[in-house]
């Protein structure tokens, strides 16, 4: 049944521009500058959509984006499409395609809408009840939940399209080009202002511009020509930037606000190729002005939700700015005067209305006397009770009202009809103003919520400040700019304004009905499907905060957040529960204003540069030479270097072997290196480090740990005494930062007397370390002119040297038990040393190795790595490093808390070593760690940290904690897995070389 | 998002910043002769007030100086930022 429903040329679309476009897979036609909606209403057709719950037949309630129903899934792709797209506010272009949400197989036959018939089994809270319990079940419900839930759905390929992220900076930021955006943004310009003024919809003027009545004039002009020139003007202000289809999603605190500008949307799918699709503004603004506008309200009835049921306002707008018409049998159902301007409107396209329903008794205005000299049938005093027609209106019964508005009194009359305009009065949209912190007042008069304490430099003018007359706009406006912007005059304090003035208003929040309340379906929230009823059974059941009527009832929780029906919500909660409206408040409306898309909101920090990683001077080569890598902190390392189709535990067996028995070479550069210098540089690491440091002599290292003053090991690393006054600390690779900082604020906070500076240098040194029985011989032919014998270059020691004109400190010092050194060169030449030392060592059998290797290496030797065996709750003591905390030092951080009565508990977690009975058995690290498995509930006594298999032991090894397990040596411990109990017994923690001979070797 | 005064570099977004805790916590000099109670008290006890609150601020992603602030936390407006050392401006 396509009709074409088009009236007259509407002032936004081009005729001359046809556009074709697919809805569920039928072609249309619309016009350049209809949007999605206009153009299926000008083609008849209204039902675009089932409700979330009930799966009821939906349609086009709105013009904008407080739309609830009409939200379609975008494009057919697998990575473009999208869901949840407001059909009023996507613009149409060649190619669009789009469909229904939430139905399946189709809008016009759901199989959910059987929900509708069992709707008495689904109020309010139902599934929270019904899915509670048994909790076993709650995995089947939800695969029944999942399917019948919509929305839409998700692209499951990569989003294709480039989104940006800008900031920018002004004097005023003005949200919303309606008549009062307008005349601030020419103000705030025009007296040397930078200004913005953003403007969600394609066009400037919000719903002024098609005001062609000559009820509303402005110095003798229609308020519509009058505005026209305005913009006109406003476009050739150089202090002034005008963005359109820019909507603001989140006001900040501070003036900081994020808009999503729109670019390539509205454009042929063809013509979009490299451009930026939307760009995400972050703006930081002096001063914010909001003029919004407001929201028209619906009204609550029976059967408020049909297909052909639309705001009043948005039928306006249809008709004036698109040339459509919504029905061919209007009728218009109102509370104020405003359905009235609509009928005006109407009248003068020529579309055909059977009557206005007005719950006003007495009502006269110019705009009225307008109306009725046409002839139309104006029902005063009369509700809507109930309404008919599944798939689209055909029928309303109306019934008049007693006079104190809480009940119908008389007899049904029943009108028939194709589109029912409804008009509950306005509210401001004051969404943005509260999400920046503004406190709300209400206003009983007109039973609105108006902004009342502004929480930054902002102001509020026009609609959403609660001026919802044209007078009442212009007179206050100019007057508010006056003030805010703190200027002698503007251009519109003298205007001449006749407009319709009457602002009577008889505001029922539930109309009553013949019917009682529980066999009424009067929907409050659209989208959620919530009615007046289950409100009224949330506070039967005893909520009585709003923001838990809110979650039980999903009022106000979709994609729109409820913004159409939240006032009413209220409303019903006020009126049931006897509370004043102004001391009940309003619930949280919650950025973003409209949905954002994930690509918006990361930008471009996809891929590659979602996160960025670092890598070391040597890491090319460990990329040529097929490396695997991990990811420390933020570092790329190399993990282990596998060979032809070695797996990763052949791979690590080899090198682990190679480093012992002959040489191995490991990049070492990500550790973080902290230079220390100034004259109390010794007295500064005795405070940061457990053990002493002042009789370090120049040229030696020392290995240290690092506290939190509670006393928990916080990290560990060698620093090398260069001079007098002058250390170098290594930190573990992920931990650099954190301790630069820690000791930072140490050094500014608490001592700021100590003459220390430090310098973070991680960057600028790459090292290399060599290991095994032959390092000695491969760093010797590097660097052939330092002295290596071992009475000169001792273990735990330092050397200045050159590589031909390359400096390089090198030490001797080990992570793995091995006689090792380590070179530090300026981090360009690290590769050039790197390719050195592998050339030195071809004879030896050189053998990079990467992370895990040097993990089990050091494990063979207990040795401890911050953060694995480590957590914050490990205090040296309770890893059995008693040898390096100073007893003869006055203080240290973290001294105080190693002796608080909770450290010093016995049954404390300890670090041990684990051996399995059989030694080929490796422990899952993590694994808990248990006595007696016959005990319920099993005790936990721990866990495992680090395990491996030791190529070099030829056996399974491991660290643990265990409570007080420094007391439980030798002692058999249980490890249950999931398919069985593997024996160990507790061990030291030092497997190999526990005289430290190899280090010498 | 703040803007917050720098008492080094001037205005800047709150991102480049590290918030550090309550402030005017001073570290006891002599820790050793407190007793568990006493150490306790310096080491965990926090406050976390509605209103008024001293705190420290470390400009991370500048030139990395701690200072102090004194922030409304129900409204976040920052009445004033100082050194370190010095007295608040405000009682
Ligand atoms: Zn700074």
């Amino acid at each position: 049944m396509t009709k074409n429903l088009r009236v007259k040329t509407g002032k936004a679309i081009d005729e001359t521009y046809r556009i074709s476009f697919k809805f569920n897979r039928s072609t249309y036609y619309g016009f350049k500058g209809d949007t999605l909606a206009s153009a299926l209403l000008a083609n008849n057709i209204h039902l675009v959509g089932r409700s979330f719950k009930y799966h009821r037949p939906r349609g086009i309630m709105t013009a904008g984006s407080e739309e609830p129903n009409a939200i379609v899934q975008l494009h057919n792709d697998s990575s473009r499409t999208e869901p949840n797209v407001r059909a009023t506010e996507i613009e149409i272009y060649e190619g669009l395609e789009a469909s229904s949400q939430n139905c399946w197989p189709s809008v016009n036959f759901d199989i959910g809408g059987i929900n509708n018939l069992l709707s008495p089994l689904l109020p309010a809270g139902f599934y929270y009840k019904t899915f509670m319990w048994p909790a076993s079940f709650w995995e089947k419900y939800e695969y029944f939940i999942r399917r019948s839930a919509g929305l839409g759905k998700s692209p499951t390929k990569p989003d294709p399209d480039i989104y940006e992220h800008k900031y920018i900076h002004c004097d005023v930021l003005i949200i919303g080009a309606g008549i009062s955006g307008i005349m601030a943004a020419k103000v705030a310009a025009k007296n040397g202002l930078r200004t913005i003024l953003l403007e969600e919809k394609p066009n400037l003027g919000g719903s002024t511009i098609y005001q062609d009545s000559d009820h509303f004039k402005i110095n003798n002009q229609n308020s519509g020509s009058w505005l026209e020139k305005e913009i006109n003007e406003i476009k050739k202000l150089k202090n002034l930037e005008i963005k359109t289809r820019t909507s603001v999603a989140a006001y900040h605190g501070y003036n900081f606000l994020l808009a999503r500008e729109s670019l390539t949307d509205h454009l042929p799918i063809n013509q979009r190729k490299d451009k930026t699709r939307h760009k995400l503004l972050k703006i930081r603004a002096k001063k914010v002005i909001t003029a919004t506008g407001s929201i028209e309200r619906p009204m609550i009835f029976d059967n408020n939700d049909r297909p052909g049921i639309l705001l009043s306002s948005a039928i306006k707008r249809y008709s004036d700015y698109f040339g459509v018409a919504c029905g061919e049998k209007n009728i218009l159902f109102t509370n104020n005067d405003s359905a009235y301007e609509t009928a005006i409107s109407l009248i003068q396209k020529g579309i055909n209305i059977e009557a206005i329903i007005d719950n006003r008794e007495e009502v006269n205005s110019k705009l009225i006397y307008e109306v009725e000299k046409n002839n139309i049938k104006i029902f005063k005093g009369y509700t809507v009770t109930d309404t008919s027609g599944y798939k689209r209106i055909n029928k309303i019964s109306i019934m008049p009202l007693s006079k104190d508005g809480q009940k119908v009194v008389g007899s049904k009359t029943v009108l028939s009809c194709d589109c029912l305009g409804v008009s509950g009065g306005w509210t401001p949209a004051v969404h943005l103003f509260t999400q920046s912190g503004g406190k709300l007042k209400f206003r009983e008069d007109d039973q609105v919520f108006i902004p009342n304490i502004y929480p930054s430099d902002q102001l509020s003018i026009g609609a959403c400040n609660g001026d919802f007359t044209l007078d009442e706009i212009l007179i206050n406006t100019p007057k508010s700019l006056i003030d805010y912007l703190n200027i002698e005059n503007t251009e519109y304090d003298n205007l001449e304004i006749s407009s319709s003035t009457n602002k009577s208003k008889r505001n029922i929040w539930l109309l009553p009905s013949d019917k009682i309340l529980g066999k009424t379906k009067s929907f409050v929230d659209y989208q959620n499907d919530a009615t007046a009823k289950d409100i009224k059974l949330a506070l039967r059941e005893g909520f009585r905060s709003i923001e838990h009527v809110k979650r039980y009832t999903t009022t106000g929780m979709g994609t729109d957040q409820g913004k159409l029906g939240n006032m009413h919500a209220l409303g019903i909660i006020s009126e049931i529960a006897g509370a004043k409206m102004g001391e009940l408040g309003t619930t949280t409306f919650r950025p973003p204003y409209t949905p954002l898309t994930f690509g918006t909101i990361v930008g471009r920090n996809i891929g590659e540069y979602f996160d960025i990683f670092r890598k070391t001077p040597i890491h090319d080569w460990h990329a040529e030479h097929k490396a695997e890598f991990e990811n420390v902190g933020q570092w790329k390392r190399a993990w282990y270097y596998p060979k032809e189709n070695e797996s990763m535990h052949e791979a690590v067996q080899r090198e682990s072997k190679a480093a012992r028995e002959s040489a191995g070479i490991l990049d070492a550069s990500t550790l973080g290196k902290i230079d220390i210098q100034g004259t109390d540089a010794s007295e500064f690491l005795n405070r940061v480090y457990t053990n002493a440091w002042s009789k370090l002599a120049v040229g030696k290292c020392r290995y240290g740990l690092m506290l939190n003053d509670d006393g928990m090991v916080y990290d560990d690393g060698v620093t090398t005494r260069l001079g007098e006054n002058h250390y170098i600390m290594t930190t573990t690779t992920g931990g650099a930062a954190n301790v630069m900082g820690k000791l930072e604020d140490y050094l500014q906070t608490e001592w700021p007397e100590l003459d220390v500076y430090l310098t973070s240098v991680t960057d600028h040194f790459a090292t290399v370390s060599v290991c095994g029985p032959n390092s000695k011989k491969i760093v010797s032919e590097v660097i052939p002119d330092l002295d290596f014998s071992d009475e000169s270059f001792t273990h735990m020691s330092f050397k200045n040297a050159k590589i031909g004109k390359i400096n390089c400190r090198v030490m001797r010092i080990s992570f793995t038990g091995e006689h090792s050194y380590e070179i530090n060169v300026q981090a360009n030449y690290g590769k050039s040393v790197w390719e050195k030392c592998m050339e030195a060592g071809t004879d030896f059998n050189i053998t990079p190795y990467g992370t895990e290797t040097m993990h089990l290496l050091r494990a063979e030797k207990g040795f401890i790595i911050v953060g694995q065996d480590t957590d914050a709750t490990m205090t040296p003591i309770d890893l059995q490093m008693d040898w390096i905390v100073s007893k003869k030092k006055y203080d240290f951080i973290g001294k105080r808390s190693l002796y608080r009565s909770d450290t010093i508990r016995k049954d404390r977690k300890q670090l041990v070593g684990l051996l399995t009975d059989n030694p080929n058995e490796v422990l899952e690290e993590g694994a808990q760690i248990v006595a007696d498995i016959n005990k319920s509930p099993i005790e936990m006594l721990g866990h495992v940290t680090s395990s491996y298999y030791s190529p070099n032991l030829k056996k399974s090894i491991a660290l643990g904690v265990v409570r007080g397990g420094k007391n439980m040596m030798g002692q058999k411990l249980i490890i249950p897995m999931e398919k069985k109990n593997i024996n160990v017994t507790v061990a030291d923690p030092v497997f190999l070389d526990k005289e430290n001979k190899r280090l010498n070797a | 998002m703040f803007i917050i005064n720098c008492p080094y570099c001037g205005e800047r977004e709150q991102s480049e910043f590290k918030a550090g805790g309550e402030a005017h916590i001073v570290r006891p000099k002599q820790p050793t002769e407190l007793s568990d109670d006493e150490w306790a008290e310096y080491l965990f006890m926090r406050k976390n007030i509605k209103g008024i609150q001293f705190e420290r601020w470390n400009h991370s992603h500048g030139c990395r100086k701690w200072f102090n602030m004194v922030r409304d936390t129900s409204n976040d407006e920052i009445k004033a930022v100082y050194k370190m050392g010095e007295k608040p401006p405000i009682e």
